[in-house]
Protein backbone atom coordinates (compact mmCIF):
# COMPACT_ATOMS: atom_id res chain seq x y z
CA UNK A 1 0.00 0.00 0.00
CA UNK A 2 1.25 3.44 -1.11
CA UNK A 3 0.70 5.74 2.03
CA UNK A 4 2.85 8.72 0.75
CA UNK A 5 0.94 11.63 -0.34
CA UNK A 6 1.56 13.17 -3.83
CA UNK A 7 2.13 16.68 -3.78
CA UNK A 8 1.83 17.19 -7.88
CA UNK A 9 -1.63 16.42 -7.26
CA UNK A 10 -4.68 19.46 -7.35
CA UNK A 11 -3.61 21.88 -4.36
CA UNK A 12 -5.87 24.04 -2.92
CA UNK A 13 -4.53 26.68 -0.60
CA UNK A 14 -8.22 28.16 0.46
CA UNK A 15 -8.92 24.74 2.44
CA UNK A 16 -5.75 25.75 4.34
CA UNK A 17 -7.08 28.44 5.61
CA UNK A 18 -10.83 27.74 6.02
CA UNK A 19 -9.64 24.94 8.23
CA UNK A 20 -7.48 27.13 10.29
CA UNK A 21 -10.54 29.48 10.47
CA UNK A 22 -12.98 27.05 11.29
CA UNK A 23 -10.82 24.91 13.89
CA UNK A 24 -9.67 28.18 15.01
CA UNK A 25 -5.93 26.22 14.99
CA UNK A 26 -2.74 26.95 13.56
CA UNK A 27 -2.11 24.08 11.79
CA UNK A 28 0.61 25.69 9.73
CA UNK A 29 2.88 25.06 13.00
CA UNK A 30 2.73 21.52 12.80
CA UNK A 31 6.45 20.12 12.43
CA UNK A 32 5.47 16.50 11.84
CA UNK A 33 6.97 15.08 15.22
CA UNK A 34 4.51 12.23 14.85
CA UNK A 35 3.45 12.62 18.22
CA UNK A 36 -0.74 12.47 17.18
CA UNK A 37 0.22 9.53 15.06
CA UNK A 38 2.23 7.23 17.86
CA UNK A 39 -0.64 7.65 20.62
CA UNK A 40 -3.76 7.49 18.08
CA UNK A 41 -5.35 4.62 19.76
CA UNK A 42 -7.24 4.23 16.05
CA UNK A 43 -4.50 4.81 13.97
CA UNK A 44 -4.38 0.57 12.87
CA UNK A 45 -7.67 1.11 11.20
CA UNK A 46 -6.43 4.87 9.70
CA UNK A 47 -5.76 4.87 5.48
CA UNK A 48 -4.09 8.03 6.14
CA UNK A 49 -2.26 8.55 9.11
CA UNK A 50 -3.54 11.57 11.77
CA UNK A 51 -0.09 13.64 11.01
CA UNK A 52 -0.42 12.91 7.54
CA UNK A 53 -3.69 14.43 7.49
CA UNK A 54 -1.90 17.70 9.05
CA UNK A 55 0.62 17.49 6.34
CA UNK A 56 -2.13 17.37 3.97
CA UNK A 57 -4.43 20.40 5.44
CA UNK A 58 -0.94 22.27 5.06
CA UNK A 59 -0.50 21.50 1.58
CA UNK A 60 -3.93 22.44 0.59
CA UNK A 61 -4.35 18.76 -0.56
CA UNK A 62 -8.45 18.45 0.14
CA UNK A 63 -9.66 15.98 -1.82
CA UNK A 64 -7.04 13.49 -0.29
CA UNK A 65 -7.79 14.90 3.21
CA UNK A 66 -11.54 15.15 2.99
CA UNK A 67 -12.02 11.49 1.46
CA UNK A 68 -10.02 9.71 3.92
CA UNK A 69 -11.88 7.28 5.79
CA UNK A 70 -9.67 8.06 8.95
CA UNK A 71 -11.77 11.04 9.85
CA UNK A 72 -14.44 8.81 10.47
CA UNK A 73 -12.50 6.20 12.44
CA UNK A 74 -11.44 9.08 14.62
CA UNK A 75 -12.32 7.91 18.24
CA UNK A 76 -12.18 11.86 19.48
CA UNK A 77 -10.58 11.02 22.31
CA UNK A 78 -8.15 14.32 22.13
CA UNK A 79 -5.05 11.86 23.07
CA UNK A 80 -3.09 13.94 19.96
CA UNK A 81 -3.90 17.31 21.44
CA UNK A 82 -2.85 16.77 24.69
CA UNK A 83 0.60 15.37 22.98
CA UNK A 84 1.21 18.30 20.62
CA UNK A 85 4.59 19.87 20.71
CA UNK A 86 2.35 23.24 19.40
CA UNK A 87 -0.43 23.20 21.12
CA UNK A 88 -2.42 22.24 18.06
CA UNK A 89 -5.92 20.77 19.28
CA UNK A 90 -5.35 18.22 16.44
CA UNK A 91 -8.68 16.68 17.72
CA UNK A 92 -10.69 19.88 16.79
CA UNK A 93 -8.62 19.71 13.17
CA UNK A 94 -10.12 16.25 12.99
CA UNK A 95 -13.55 17.21 13.93
CA UNK A 96 -13.74 20.12 11.39
CA UNK A 97 -12.81 18.35 8.52
CA UNK A 98 -15.42 15.67 9.31
CA UNK A 99 -17.66 18.46 9.62
CA UNK A 100 -16.69 19.49 6.00
CA UNK A 101 -16.48 16.70 3.92
CA UNK A 102 -20.19 15.73 5.59
CA UNK A 103 -20.92 18.91 4.55
CA UNK A 104 -20.13 18.45 0.96
CA UNK A 105 -22.07 15.22 0.84
CA UNK A 106 -18.51 13.14 1.70
CA UNK A 107 -19.12 9.85 3.84
CA UNK A 108 -15.99 7.62 2.86
CA UNK A 109 -17.30 5.55 5.88
CA UNK A 110 -21.46 5.35 5.78
CA UNK A 111 -21.72 2.95 8.46
CA UNK A 112 -20.12 5.77 10.98
CA UNK A 113 -22.23 7.68 9.95
CA UNK A 114 -25.40 5.43 9.75
CA UNK A 115 -24.94 4.44 13.46
CA UNK A 116 -24.73 8.39 14.10
CA UNK A 117 -28.39 9.29 12.39
CA UNK A 118 -30.13 6.37 14.17
CA UNK A 119 -28.82 7.18 17.56
CA UNK A 120 -30.40 10.86 16.79
CA UNK A 121 -33.48 9.29 15.53
CA UNK A 122 -33.81 8.01 18.38
CA UNK A 123 -33.03 11.50 20.33
CA UNK A 124 -35.49 13.14 18.19
CA UNK A 125 -38.58 11.26 19.13
CA UNK A 126 -37.88 10.64 22.46
CA UNK A 127 -35.60 13.24 23.77
CA UNK A 128 -33.29 10.60 25.13
CA UNK A 129 -31.33 8.00 24.00
CA UNK A 130 -33.06 4.90 23.55
CA UNK A 131 -30.50 2.12 22.79
CA UNK A 132 -32.33 -1.11 21.44
CA UNK A 133 -34.29 1.65 19.09
CA UNK A 134 -30.75 2.61 17.87
CA UNK A 135 -29.64 -0.40 17.30
CA UNK A 136 -32.55 -1.74 15.40
CA UNK A 137 -32.88 1.60 13.46
CA UNK A 138 -28.60 1.03 12.78
CA UNK A 139 -29.45 -2.92 11.67
CA UNK A 140 -32.11 -1.27 9.25
CA UNK A 141 -29.63 1.38 7.68
CA UNK A 142 -26.33 -0.74 7.05
CA UNK A 143 -28.28 -4.12 6.47
CA UNK A 144 -25.66 -5.31 9.25
CA UNK A 145 -28.48 -7.06 10.90
CA UNK A 146 -26.39 -9.95 12.82
CA UNK A 147 -24.85 -6.72 14.56
CA UNK A 148 -23.98 -7.44 18.50
CA UNK A 149 -26.57 -10.63 18.57
CA UNK A 150 -23.35 -12.62 20.31
CA UNK A 151 -24.26 -9.72 22.86
CA UNK A 152 -28.48 -10.08 22.70
CA UNK A 153 -28.29 -13.01 25.49
CA UNK A 154 -26.50 -11.34 28.13
CA UNK A 155 -27.56 -7.97 27.71
CA UNK A 156 -31.16 -8.97 27.79
CA UNK A 157 -30.49 -11.28 30.83
CA UNK A 158 -28.67 -8.34 32.91
CA UNK A 159 -31.31 -5.86 31.55
CA UNK A 160 -29.10 -3.53 30.32
CA UNK A 161 -31.04 -2.94 27.33
CA UNK A 162 -34.28 -0.96 28.29
CA UNK A 163 -37.14 -2.03 26.34
CA UNK A 164 -39.14 0.88 26.49
CA UNK A 165 -38.14 3.99 25.61
CA UNK A 166 -37.43 6.76 28.30
CA UNK A 167 -39.69 9.69 26.75
CA UNK A 168 -39.04 13.00 28.25
CA UNK A 169 -41.69 13.46 30.69
CA UNK A 170 -42.96 17.24 30.12
CA UNK A 171 -42.17 18.23 26.85
CA UNK A 172 -38.48 17.37 26.36
CA UNK A 173 -39.26 15.41 23.59
CA UNK A 174 -40.92 18.02 21.53
CA UNK A 175 -38.72 20.66 22.31
CA UNK A 176 -35.73 18.24 21.48
CA UNK A 177 -37.51 17.55 17.89
CA UNK A 178 -37.75 21.02 17.54
CA UNK A 179 -34.59 21.71 18.24
CA UNK A 180 -33.32 19.11 15.41
CA UNK A 181 -36.03 20.24 12.88
CA UNK A 182 -35.05 24.01 13.13
CA UNK A 183 -30.90 22.75 12.39
CA UNK A 184 -32.13 20.73 9.67
CA UNK A 185 -34.19 23.53 8.10
CA UNK A 186 -31.07 25.69 8.78
CA UNK A 187 -28.58 23.47 7.06
CA UNK A 188 -30.59 23.37 4.14
CA UNK A 189 -31.53 27.28 3.57
CA UNK A 190 -27.58 26.90 3.82
CA UNK A 191 -27.58 24.79 1.26
CA UNK A 192 -25.36 22.12 3.52
CA UNK A 193 -25.86 18.81 3.98
CA UNK A 194 -27.73 18.00 7.70
CA UNK B 1 -24.02 19.95 49.91
CA UNK B 2 -26.52 20.59 46.28
CA UNK B 3 -26.19 19.71 43.45
CA UNK B 4 -28.09 20.43 40.11
CA UNK B 5 -27.85 16.46 38.45
CA UNK B 6 -27.98 15.38 35.34
CA UNK B 7 -28.19 11.47 35.05
CA UNK B 8 -27.54 11.22 31.37
CA UNK B 9 -29.32 8.71 29.04
CA UNK B 10 -27.72 5.35 29.85
CA UNK B 11 -28.50 5.81 33.35
CA UNK B 12 -31.66 4.50 32.59
CA UNK B 13 -30.15 1.69 30.72
CA UNK B 14 -27.02 0.41 30.41
CA UNK B 15 -25.36 1.65 33.11
CA UNK B 16 -28.38 1.87 35.82
CA UNK B 17 -26.29 0.48 37.92
CA UNK B 18 -23.75 3.50 37.88
CA UNK B 19 -26.88 5.66 38.52
CA UNK B 20 -27.95 3.49 41.32
CA UNK B 21 -24.51 3.44 43.54
CA UNK B 22 -23.97 7.40 42.44
CA UNK B 23 -27.04 7.80 44.10
CA UNK B 24 -26.31 5.57 46.95
CA UNK B 25 -22.64 6.83 47.87
CA UNK B 26 -24.04 10.52 47.29
CA UNK B 27 -26.73 9.70 50.12
CA UNK B 28 -24.11 7.95 52.67
CA UNK B 29 -22.08 10.73 51.98
CA UNK B 30 -25.24 13.69 52.35
CA UNK B 31 -24.70 15.20 49.06
CA UNK B 32 -28.20 16.15 47.72
CA UNK B 33 -28.36 15.56 44.02
CA UNK B 34 -31.23 17.56 42.27
CA UNK B 35 -32.06 15.64 39.24
CA UNK B 36 -32.52 18.54 36.34
CA UNK B 37 -36.61 18.25 35.61
CA UNK B 38 -36.99 16.98 32.14
CA UNK B 39 -33.34 16.81 30.98
CA UNK B 40 -32.73 15.83 27.50
CA UNK B 41 -30.17 14.00 25.89
CA UNK B 42 -26.93 15.90 25.18
CA UNK B 43 -26.80 14.51 22.33
CA UNK B 44 -23.40 12.03 23.05
CA UNK B 45 -20.62 11.58 20.39
CA UNK B 46 -23.31 11.74 17.63
CA UNK B 47 -24.37 15.31 17.59
CA UNK B 48 -20.25 16.52 18.34
CA UNK B 49 -19.27 14.91 15.27
CA UNK B 50 -22.45 16.19 12.98
CA UNK B 51 -22.74 19.87 14.05
CA UNK B 52 -21.02 21.42 17.27
CA UNK B 53 -24.07 23.58 17.11
CA UNK B 54 -26.81 20.77 17.14
CA UNK B 55 -24.64 19.32 19.99
CA UNK B 56 -24.61 22.86 22.19
CA UNK B 57 -28.10 23.13 21.19
CA UNK B 58 -28.86 20.15 22.67
CA UNK B 59 -26.63 20.68 25.69
CA UNK B 60 -27.75 24.31 26.27
CA UNK B 61 -31.27 23.25 26.79
CA UNK B 62 -30.24 21.50 29.84
CA UNK B 63 -27.56 23.94 31.09
CA UNK B 64 -30.89 26.31 30.74
CA UNK B 65 -32.98 24.26 32.60
CA UNK B 66 -30.33 24.09 35.80
CA UNK B 67 -29.92 27.98 35.62
CA UNK B 68 -33.24 28.78 36.32
CA UNK B 69 -32.85 25.53 39.40
CA UNK B 70 -30.73 28.21 41.06
CA UNK B 71 -28.31 25.97 41.61
CA UNK B 72 -24.30 27.16 41.08
CA UNK B 73 -22.97 23.26 40.24
CA UNK B 74 -24.10 20.82 37.76
CA UNK B 75 -23.03 17.10 38.52
CA UNK B 76 -23.09 14.77 35.94
CA UNK B 77 -21.62 10.28 36.30
CA UNK B 78 -21.33 10.11 32.43
CA UNK B 79 -17.78 11.70 31.08
CA UNK B 80 -18.95 11.75 27.59
CA UNK B 81 -21.79 14.16 29.13
CA UNK B 82 -19.73 16.15 31.18
CA UNK B 83 -17.54 16.40 28.06
CA UNK B 84 -20.53 17.72 25.92
CA UNK B 85 -21.77 19.87 28.73
CA UNK B 86 -18.88 21.84 29.12
CA UNK B 87 -17.69 22.31 25.63
CA UNK B 88 -21.51 24.22 25.11
CA UNK B 89 -21.18 26.00 28.29
CA UNK B 90 -17.62 27.15 27.25
CA UNK B 91 -18.27 27.82 23.47
CA UNK B 92 -21.54 29.91 24.58
CA UNK B 93 -19.05 32.93 25.76
CA UNK B 94 -18.51 33.63 22.01
CA UNK B 95 -21.71 35.56 21.19
CA UNK B 96 -21.50 34.49 17.51
CA UNK B 97 -21.90 30.97 18.30
CA UNK B 98 -24.20 31.90 21.32
CA UNK B 99 -26.58 33.63 18.80
CA UNK B 100 -26.56 30.74 16.09
CA UNK B 101 -27.08 28.05 18.77
CA UNK B 102 -29.91 30.41 20.40
CA UNK B 103 -31.62 30.26 17.01
CA UNK B 104 -32.08 26.63 17.47
CA UNK B 105 -33.47 26.49 20.73
CA UNK B 106 -37.26 27.86 21.96
CA UNK B 107 -36.02 30.38 24.18
CA UNK B 108 -32.65 32.34 24.07
CA UNK B 109 -30.34 30.45 27.02
CA UNK B 110 -29.58 32.00 30.02
CA UNK B 111 -26.96 34.97 29.89
CA UNK B 112 -25.17 33.11 32.91
CA UNK B 113 -24.80 29.23 32.34
CA UNK B 114 -23.72 27.16 35.50
CA UNK B 115 -20.50 25.52 35.66
CA UNK B 116 -20.65 21.80 34.87
CA UNK B 117 -18.27 19.25 36.66
CA UNK B 118 -17.93 15.19 37.28
CA UNK B 119 -20.05 13.31 40.16
CA UNK B 120 -16.28 12.59 41.36
CA UNK B 121 -14.96 16.01 41.60
CA UNK B 122 -18.47 17.44 42.71
CA UNK B 123 -17.87 14.47 46.29
CA UNK B 124 -13.91 15.45 46.36
CA UNK B 125 -14.48 19.04 46.37
CA UNK B 126 -17.37 18.97 49.90
CA UNK B 127 -15.80 16.03 51.14
CA UNK B 128 -12.27 15.43 52.34
CA UNK B 129 -10.78 11.39 52.76
CA UNK B 130 -11.40 11.65 56.07
CA UNK B 131 -14.97 12.23 55.42
CA UNK B 132 -15.31 9.55 53.38
CA UNK B 133 -13.13 7.05 55.43
CA UNK B 134 -15.57 8.03 58.63
CA UNK B 135 -18.40 6.01 56.25
CA UNK B 136 -16.52 3.17 55.53
CA UNK B 137 -18.04 0.06 57.50
CA UNK B 138 -16.47 -2.84 55.58
CA UNK B 139 -12.33 -1.84 54.15
CA UNK B 140 -11.33 -2.49 50.96
CA UNK B 141 -8.17 -3.75 52.59
CA UNK B 142 -6.57 -6.24 50.46
CA UNK B 143 -8.69 -5.81 47.38
CA UNK B 144 -6.37 -4.38 44.42
CA UNK B 145 -7.64 -2.67 41.96
CA UNK B 146 -6.74 -0.65 38.61
CA UNK B 147 -8.06 2.84 38.27
CA UNK B 148 -9.22 3.17 34.44
CA UNK B 149 -10.44 6.95 33.64
CA UNK B 150 -10.83 6.63 29.82
CA UNK B 151 -10.66 9.76 27.71
CA UNK B 152 -12.74 12.05 28.09
CA UNK B 153 -12.32 12.62 31.63
CA UNK B 154 -9.61 14.67 31.73
CA UNK B 155 -9.60 15.71 27.77
CA UNK B 156 -9.08 18.11 26.88
CA UNK B 157 -6.69 19.62 30.12
CA UNK B 158 -7.83 22.87 30.20
CA UNK B 159 -11.31 22.31 30.23
CA UNK B 160 -11.87 19.30 31.88
CA UNK B 161 -9.57 20.24 35.16
CA UNK B 162 -9.26 17.18 36.34
CA UNK B 163 -5.40 17.29 37.42
CA UNK B 164 -2.77 15.93 35.22
CA UNK B 165 -4.41 14.50 31.96
CA UNK B 166 -2.39 11.45 31.35
CA UNK B 167 -1.77 10.64 34.99
CA UNK B 168 -5.21 11.24 36.94
CA UNK B 169 -5.26 10.02 40.59
CA UNK B 170 -9.03 11.64 41.99
CA UNK B 171 -10.35 7.38 41.79
CA UNK B 172 -7.41 6.36 43.47
CA UNK B 173 -7.41 8.77 46.39
CA UNK B 174 -11.28 8.18 47.09
CA UNK B 175 -10.77 4.61 46.61
CA UNK B 176 -7.73 4.46 49.10
CA UNK B 177 -9.59 6.44 51.15
CA UNK B 178 -11.97 3.24 51.62
CA UNK B 179 -9.20 1.11 51.66
CA UNK B 180 -8.47 -0.38 48.71
CA UNK B 181 -4.72 -1.05 47.04
CA UNK B 182 -4.48 0.97 44.22
CA UNK B 183 -2.12 0.10 41.50
CA UNK B 184 -0.23 2.32 39.29
CA UNK B 185 -2.15 1.66 36.23
CA UNK B 186 0.15 2.91 33.30
CA UNK B 187 -3.19 2.57 30.75
CA UNK B 188 -5.89 4.46 32.61
CA UNK B 189 -6.30 7.23 30.04
CA UNK B 190 -6.09 5.01 26.90
CA UNK B 191 -8.96 4.91 24.92
CA UNK B 192 -11.26 1.77 25.26
CA UNK B 193 -12.74 2.03 21.38
CA UNK B 194 -15.53 4.43 22.64
CA UNK B 195 -18.55 3.73 20.50
CA UNK B 196 -17.29 2.31 17.68
CA UNK B 197 -18.26 -1.35 18.95
CA UNK B 198 -21.19 -0.64 16.84
CA UNK B 199 -20.26 -0.15 13.99
CA UNK B 200 -16.42 -0.59 13.50
CA UNK B 201 -16.00 -3.59 16.70
CA UNK B 202 -12.49 -4.70 15.39
CA UNK B 203 -11.27 -1.24 16.46
CA UNK B 204 -13.16 -1.57 19.83
CA UNK B 205 -12.09 -5.14 20.73
CA UNK B 206 -8.31 -4.61 20.28
CA UNK B 207 -8.10 -1.29 22.27
CA UNK B 208 -10.22 -2.97 25.23
CA UNK B 209 -8.38 -6.15 25.15
CA UNK B 210 -5.50 -4.35 25.88
CA UNK B 211 -6.55 -2.39 28.97
CA UNK B 212 -7.92 -6.09 29.95
CA UNK B 213 -4.52 -7.59 29.43
CA UNK B 214 -2.10 -5.00 31.23
CA UNK B 215 -5.02 -4.73 33.97
CA UNK B 216 -4.76 -9.03 34.22
CA UNK B 217 -1.47 -9.01 33.90
CA UNK B 218 -1.16 -6.38 36.72
CA UNK B 219 -3.15 -9.36 39.15
CA UNK B 220 -5.56 -6.94 40.18
CA UNK B 221 -9.11 -7.83 41.70
CA UNK B 222 -10.94 -5.54 39.86
CA UNK B 223 -10.96 -2.54 37.18
CA UNK B 224 -12.92 0.68 38.49
CA UNK B 225 -14.13 2.54 36.06
CA UNK B 226 -16.29 6.15 36.22
CA UNK B 227 -17.47 5.85 32.31
CA UNK B 228 -20.52 3.91 30.93
CA UNK B 229 -19.22 3.57 28.06
CA UNK B 230 -15.81 2.37 28.90
CA UNK B 231 -17.67 -0.04 31.78
CA UNK B 232 -19.73 -1.86 28.76
CA UNK B 233 -16.93 -2.32 26.20
CA UNK B 234 -14.85 -3.80 29.19
CA UNK B 235 -17.28 -6.00 30.89
CA UNK B 236 -20.51 -6.52 28.28
CA UNK B 237 -17.79 -7.12 25.56
CA UNK B 238 -15.03 -8.52 27.56
CA UNK B 239 -15.66 -11.98 25.91
CA UNK B 240 -15.25 -9.78 21.85
CA UNK B 241 -12.03 -7.86 23.30
CA UNK B 242 -10.63 -11.40 24.54
CA UNK B 243 -10.86 -12.78 21.15
CA UNK B 244 -8.95 -9.85 19.64
CA UNK B 245 -5.72 -10.16 21.54
CA UNK B 246 -6.25 -14.00 22.22
CA UNK B 247 -6.40 -13.74 25.77
CA UNK B 248 -8.96 -15.23 28.36
CA UNK B 249 -10.16 -12.63 30.82
CA UNK B 250 -12.59 -12.95 34.08
CA UNK B 251 -11.88 -9.30 35.05
CA UNK B 252 -14.89 -7.64 36.87
CA UNK B 253 -15.39 -4.06 35.92
CA UNK B 254 -17.11 -2.29 38.66
CA UNK B 255 -18.05 1.25 38.68
CA UNK B 256 -16.02 3.47 41.08
CA UNK B 257 -19.29 3.79 42.88
CA UNK B 258 -19.85 0.53 43.57
CA UNK B 259 -16.88 -0.32 44.98
CA UNK B 260 -16.94 2.85 47.58
CA UNK B 261 -20.68 1.61 48.15
CA UNK B 262 -19.31 -1.68 49.25
CA UNK B 263 -16.76 -0.09 51.79
CA UNK B 264 -20.23 1.93 53.21
CA UNK B 265 -21.67 -0.64 53.56
CA UNK B 266 -24.48 -1.40 51.00
CA UNK B 267 -25.83 -4.46 50.11
CA UNK B 268 -24.39 -5.58 46.95
CA UNK B 269 -28.00 -5.34 45.13
CA UNK B 270 -28.36 -1.70 46.28
CA UNK B 271 -25.37 -0.69 44.12
CA UNK B 272 -26.98 -3.44 41.05
CA UNK B 273 -23.75 -5.31 41.27
CA UNK B 274 -26.11 -8.48 39.67
CA UNK B 275 -25.76 -5.88 36.45
CA UNK B 276 -22.15 -6.71 35.66
CA UNK B 277 -22.01 -9.05 33.01
CA UNK B 278 -18.58 -10.23 34.81
CA UNK B 279 -19.51 -11.39 37.83
CA UNK B 280 -18.34 -9.87 41.07
CA UNK B 281 -18.56 -12.83 43.14
CA UNK B 282 -15.03 -13.93 43.45
CA UNK B 283 -14.28 -10.53 44.38
CA UNK B 284 -16.70 -10.64 47.25
CA UNK B 285 -16.15 -13.62 48.77
CA UNK B 286 -12.46 -12.61 48.94
CA UNK B 287 -13.60 -9.29 50.44
CA UNK B 288 -16.05 -10.69 53.22
CA UNK B 289 -12.93 -13.41 53.32
CA UNK B 290 -10.52 -11.19 54.54
CA UNK B 291 -12.79 -9.29 56.86
CA UNK B 292 -13.39 -12.31 58.53
CA UNK B 293 -9.83 -12.98 58.61
CA UNK B 294 -9.57 -10.01 60.43
CA UNK B 295 -12.11 -10.20 62.84
CA UNK B 296 -11.51 -13.48 63.91
CA UNK B 297 -7.47 -12.26 64.40
CA UNK B 298 -8.72 -9.81 66.47
CA UNK B 299 -11.00 -12.00 68.68
CA UNK B 300 -8.21 -14.03 69.38
CA UNK B 301 -5.70 -11.03 70.03
CA UNK B 302 -8.44 -10.35 72.45
CA UNK B 303 -9.32 -13.35 73.70
CA UNK B 304 -5.45 -14.02 74.42
CA UNK B 305 -5.23 -10.52 75.72
CA UNK B 306 -7.87 -11.49 78.36
CA UNK B 307 -6.31 -14.57 79.64
CA UNK B 308 -3.11 -12.78 80.18
CA UNK B 309 -4.62 -9.91 82.01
Amino acid sequence: MNNAIDISRMRDPSFTAEVEAQSGQKVSTCYQCGNCTAGCPASFVYDRQVNQIMRGVQLGLKDQVLNSRSLWMCLSCSTCSLRCPNDIDVAAVMETLRHMARKEGRVTVPKVEKFWFSFLDTVRRFGRTYEIGTMALYMLRSMRVFTDVDLAPTALAKQKLGFKPHVTPNGGAEAVGRILKRYEERAKREGVRP
Amino acid sequence: MNFAYYPGCSAAGSSADYEMSTRAVCRALKIGLQEIPDWNCCGSTPAHAVDTELSAALCVRNLDLAARMDAATVVTPCPSCLSNLKHAGKRMENPDFRARVNELLDNPAAETLPEVTSVMQGIASCRSAADIAANVCKPLKGLKIAAYYGCLMSRPAGLMQFGDPENPTLMESLLAACGAEMVDFPLKTECCGASFGIPERPMTAINSGRILEVASNMGVDAIAVACPLCQMNLDLRQKQASKAVNVFFNMPVLYYTQLMGLAFGFDPRELGLHKLCVSADPLLQKLDGLRREEALAEAKAKAAEGGNA
